[in-house]
């Protein structure tokens, strides 16, 4: 019947701790390290919840099939895999453009967002605001 | 009926360019599809009032039981000689009060054919739309083209209030439907459903009632709303659209007023509007003013007599609707009248109108007379009624009922005359106004609709015949053994002395309004629906900004946070408050997987707290590798060997784009409280979904799928069934994920700053240059062309012999290894995404050797074209199948004798796997030469915050 794997289920637990701090931080590259590794995490629990090992599922005949291992999350994994890759790459890609334009690849916080919160005051006190954004140094404004 | 409604659409869709070239003409024409709708409803009245209802069903989606279902039955006959008939002369009015209105002329015209589908739907859907369209409407026709921003808040409180009524409304029928079975109101009021969630529907069917006919508490849109054109109010806000609430109320009645809440509520808040809304009417100066919280006491007592279930009561309503429909429309038009000749409508400063405009003051004063319920007018007809109803009525509350109603009608009679005195009567110590002439074209209207309170009320056979196949359904209850007739004289009873009372009285009131006024200034202010309207919707939006103030921070951390926070705090207490049954609990399957485990576990360990950029890299490869060691380990070389290909190519893209970042992360690192919650905050989340894992796993899976695929793998051709799952079972998920992945690639590659330009694609040396002079002709074993050329423009001291070497050795056989794994896939671990990236480590290894001058790649394509081919064949060997008259994605196979080496099978997917190898192969070389070209690119590349502040734009 099921059995559990507890060793498999450290290992899960563990890529997704150390992703999801990863993902929490405010420098692009550890958050793009932290997709990487919450992948990696994903695809392993996929397989793992698919139920237990077996033989690579290989027909041959005069096998059993209930020997194999289950294909079907294999499919879906190896579909993630490359997916995750393809994410991967484009992140990459965004964190040194990011690099290139603001001379950091950091997330800061966005002012846009902050300043919702705050249109009632704006619309009781007449003129709006001047926005902070012009003293960040390198903020992304447009360009 | 669906051809009637088509018509008012078509003809309104041509008005606004009729309307500037033809001011009048274009509601002359406006007027003629109600006109068509009257006189197609006289055609039918005999045989419907007869019983013979007329249906029509247009079925536009019968797949999903979709259908418009429209009947015309006694009810709905009334309604569209009220909707189409008064609707028609107000078009009609317009010719002269507002010509060339095209956008008007339009939305009017519109409205009445909606109005006309909303009171021939037969099905609850169906009528809610029209219902929402004629909120939509008078949205558009309240806020005008572009008037001041009264306009558009009152036009915006009449949209919320009618919407939000109407959302309820919609509710009401999903449960009522759900309930019944049926949503077709005839078959509901045939078969009333019972008991279960009924009485909800019922409320939340009666609010939206409730909002649309204005009734307290919503009723403070209605009065609002008058800044719309004279017109428009005379139509949508007195004769049509609130008394779409109305005629709700009257369809349901018959299937849902011994329901709960339905009898206490429709009387309770209909006589309460009725007499609280009269008493208001009666302080106005402005007389539109005046006679529109006149309507909102009228709906009051129209929702209540409709509501109450009884067959006098019911033809009460009816008589009153008609009557209510003429007058009122009839009296919105007069003021028209008043405002466009002298100038004003404030009662305080008109004098003696009614001696310059004759016609008009009779015209009115019939109407108001009518309104105040005097012989032998239709008011009268249905104010006796109503009277009779309500004093016999077979439930309890009747003699509260009896009471408000003589109340209100008691206010209505002083409004009434308040109304008439206003506009017409000579005041004293008012100089006399001096209207200007009077168009013909706008009287006639109101004469032909002041005409019908006489003409219904003299013959009141003609009123009654119309209005009893309706009040004898059978859902609607006999008070007493007494089958009520309409007549005007049913000798001296109780309900004619009551009635007289109540005129006389109202008289008196109109006659003491300067001591009345005195008194009621001193009596507190009744509680205002407008201010209820105004507070709700500040608390709204106080309440809307006070939640984004405190929820919306701006920084993305914050945010993961509290999505991680729910993820834990929702699915993981709902785990956590059903434990599973504990799976049997096992260390380990493989002993393999320990030291595989501690190389992940060990490496996440200094992936979180690595500071080096390139340190961090090669960790996230270990945990990557490792975690391909475990694919194995569970049964899946696919995996694996994907995993492997996949991680190695990434460690080289990220090397080669960390050359350019600094080695360090920035910000170093948080704080170390900011450290301590995040590392809270992910363990809690990471224990939550090994928590999930173990319970899943112990859920256990049903396996008939995947032993299906097992089984049925050979089939397709393929003996591997993941091959086989992803070229043919979800060969669709896989078209789709190769797509995804060309699109990541282009976004790459863009952003990291590649140009494709045919110009920067150099293909290998021709034969020409002078390299390859240089080795033609020597010896036949020697090579024509060198290899490698590019290697040969490094600096001598860049170069690796030894990597040039491997290299030079190696390239060809991996990429025969690559077409191996292709067509391997079959049978073994292996595919086209595996043979793809095989190939394009190929290309990465000359890649490192080339280096600065890796764009020298000696290929005829580009790698654009070599994705989108790969692309465009795996999508062509889908679709093929078409052609064949197949299913999409159909694979075929069949046996090839050639000769020399015997049979072949071949099966058609393998070339759609063909097709994702040449796509993740193009994928690959794309991002390599993109990766080049942002070396090159990022050399000239000043960060932004270093240009000077002119070049930054």
């Amino acid at each position: 019947m099921t059995t559990l794997d507890l060793v498999m289920a450290l290992v899960v637990g563990g890529l997704f701790a150390a992703g999801f701090y990863l993902l929490l931080d405010r420098s692009l590259m550890r958050v793009l390290l932290g997709v990487i590794v919450l992948g990696h995490a994903a695809n392993l629990l996929l397989l793992l919840t698919g139920g237990p090992p077996g033989m690579p599922p290989v027909v041959a005949e005069g096998d059993d099939t209930e020997r194999y291992a289950d294909p079907l999350p294999q499919a879906m994994a190896l579909t993630a895999i490359v997916i995750t890759f393809g994410i991967t790459t484009l992140l990459l890609a965004l964190v040194h453009r990011a690099w290139q334009l603001d001379g950091h690849d950091e997330v800061r916080d966005d002012v846009e967002d902050r300043r919702i919160g705050t249109v009632e005051d704006r619309e009781e006190s007449g003129p709006p605001l001047p926005t902070d954004r012009d003293h960040e140094p390198g903020g992304g404004s447009g360009r | 009926m669906l051809a009637l409604f088509a018509l008012h659409a078509v003809v309104a869709a041509f008005l606004p360019w009729l309307a500037a070239r033809a001011p009048r003409a274009a509601w002359y024409v406006a007027a003629l599809p109600p006109l068509a709708a009257v006189g197609w409803a006289g055609w039918h009245t005999s045989a419907v009032l007869d019983g013979r209802t007329l249906n029509e069903t247009l079925s536009w989606a019968p797949a999903l039981n979709l259908t418009i279902e429209l009947r015309l039955d006694p009810l709905s006959l009334l309604m569209v000689y009220v909707v189409s008939g008064v609707g028609a002369l107000v078009l009609l009015y317009c010719a002269r009060y507002l010509p060339g209105a095209g956008r008007e002329a339009a939305l009017l015209l519109l409205f009445a054919g909606v109005m006309f589908g909303l009171v021939t739907a037969d099905q609850l859907i169906a009528l809610y739309v029209f219902w929402e369209l004629t909120s939509v409407i008078s949205f558009l026709l309240i806020s005008g083209r572009s008037e001041g921003s009264d306009h558009r808040r009152a036009a915006e409180q009449a949209l919320l209030t009618t919407a939000a009524g109407g959302l309820a409304m919609l509710f009401g029928f999903i449960l009522l439907g759900a309930e019944a079975g049926t949503y077709r109101v005839s078959e509901l009021v045939a078969d009333p459903p019972s008991g279960g969630l009924t009485w909800l529907a019922a409320t939340l069917i009666l609010l939206g009632a409730f909002a649309k006919s204005a009734q307290i508490p919503f009723s403070a849109w209605l009065p609002a709303a008058m800044v719309a054109p004279t017109p428009v109010s005379a139509y949508l806000h007195a004769a049509a659209m609130v008394k779409a609430g109305v005629y709700l109320v009257a369809r349901l009645t018959p299937a849902l007023e011994g329901v709960g809440p339905w009898r206490p509520a429709v009387l309770a808040v209909g006589l309460t509007t009725m007499v609280v809304a009269a008493w208001r009417a009666l302080r106005q100066n402005d007389l539109k003013l005046l006679i529109a919280y006149g309507t909102v006491s009228e709906l009051g007592m129209l929702i209540a007599l409709l509501g109450a279930g009884t067959r006098t009561s019911a033809l009460a309503g009816e008589e009153m609707l008609l009557a209510h429909a003429a007058f009122k429309s009839s009296l919105f038009l007069t003021v028209g009248v008043v405002e466009k000749t002298t100038g004003t409508r404030d009662l305080t400063r008109l004098s003696g109108v009614g001696r310059r405009l004759p016609l008009l003051a009779v015209a009115a004063t019939v109407s108001a007379a009518s309104m105040a319920g005097l012989p032998p007018l239709v008011g009268y007809l249905g104010k006796e009624a109503a009277f009779d109803g309500l004093w016999h009525a077979p439930f309890a509350g009747g003699v509260w009922a009896v009471a408000g109603m003589a109340l209100g009608s008691l206010l209505t009679v002083a409004y009434s005359a308040r109304f008439v005195w206003g506009a017409f009567a000579r005041k004293p110590g008012i100089p006399e106004t001096e209207p200007g002439p009077a168009a013909l074209g706008l009287l006639w209207p109101i004469c032909l609709l002041a005409a019908a309170a006489p003409v219904l009320g003299v013959w009141y056979a003609g009123t009654a015949r119309l209005v009893e196949p309706y009040a004898d359904t059978p859902g609607l209850m006999v008070g007493e053994g007494h089958a009520y007739a309409v007549k005007l004289w049913h000798g001296v009873t109780a309900p004619l002395v009551l009635s007289v009372t109540m005129i006389v009285l109202g008289l008196v009131l109109h006659q003491a309004r300067l001591p009345v006024e005195r008194v009621r200034r001193r009596m507190p202010r009744l509680p205002d629906s407008q201010r209820g309207y105004d507070l709700t919707v500040h608390g709204v939006d106080h309440a809307a900004t006070w939640l984004t103030r405190h929820t919306q921070v701006g920084s993305l951390p914050f945010y993961l946070t509290v999505l991680l926070v729910t993820v834990v705090a929702v699915p993981g207490g709902t785990l956590l408050s059903h434990p599973p049954d504990w799976p049997e609990v096992v260390g380990w399957h493989s002993l393999m997987e320990l030291p595989l485990g501690v190389v992940v576990l060990s490496a996440l360990g200094g992936l979180v707290v690595a500071r080096h950029r390139l340190t961090a890299v090669l960790l996230v490869g270990a945990v990557g590798y490792g975690v391909a060691g475990l694919f194995l380990v569970q049964g899946a070389p696919d995996l694996a060997l994907t995993q492997f290909l996949v991680e190695t190519l990434t460690l080289v893209i990220f090397v080669l784009v960390l050359r350019r970042l600094p080695s360090n992360f920035t910000p170093e690192r948080p704080s170390s409280r900011g450290r301590l919650l995040r590392a809270g905050v992910a363990l809690a989340a990471g224990g939550c979904v090994a928590y999930f894992a173990v319970s899943a796993t112990a859920a256990g899976n049903s396996l008939e799928l995947s032993e299906t695929i097992v089984e049925r793998a050979p089939e397709t051709g393929a003996y591997n069934a993941v091959n086989a799952l992803l070229v043919d079972f979800r060969a669709l998920d896989t078209l789709g994920e190769i797509s995804v992945l060309l699109v990541t690639a282009i976004g790459a590659g863009s952003l990291l700053g590649y140009r494709s330009s045919r110009r920067q694609w150099p293909t290998g040396p021709r034969d020409g240059s002078r390299a390859a002079r240089a080795f033609r002709g020597i010896h036949w074993d020697v090579p024509r062309e060198p290899w490698l050329p590019e290697a040969d423009e490094l600096p001598r001291r860049d170069r690796s012999l030894l990597l040039e070497v491997v290299v030079r050795a190696l390239f060809p056989a991996v990429l025969v290894l690559s077409v191996y794994l292709l067509f391997a896939g079959h049978y073994r671990p292996g595919g086209g995404f595996a043979g793809g990236l095989v190939a394009g480590q190929a290309f990465t290894l000359r890649y490192l050797v080339g280096r600065r001058a890796e764009a020298a790649f000696p290929l005829p394509i580009t790698p654009r074209a070599v994705a989108g081919g790969g692309l465009a064949l795996a999508a062509l060997v889908a679709l093929a199948p078409l052609a064949f008259g197949r299913p999409p994605l159909y694979s075929a196979s069949f046996e090839l004798a050639i000769p020399l080496l015997g049979d072949l099978k071949v099966v058609t997917n393998v070339f759609f796997d063909l097709g994702v190898y040449l796509l993740v192969l193009g994928v690959c070389l794309k991002l390599l030469f993109a990766l080049a070209q942002a070396r090159d690119a990022g050399d000239t590349l000043v960060p932004y915050h270093e240009r000077p502040r002119g070049v930054r734009g």
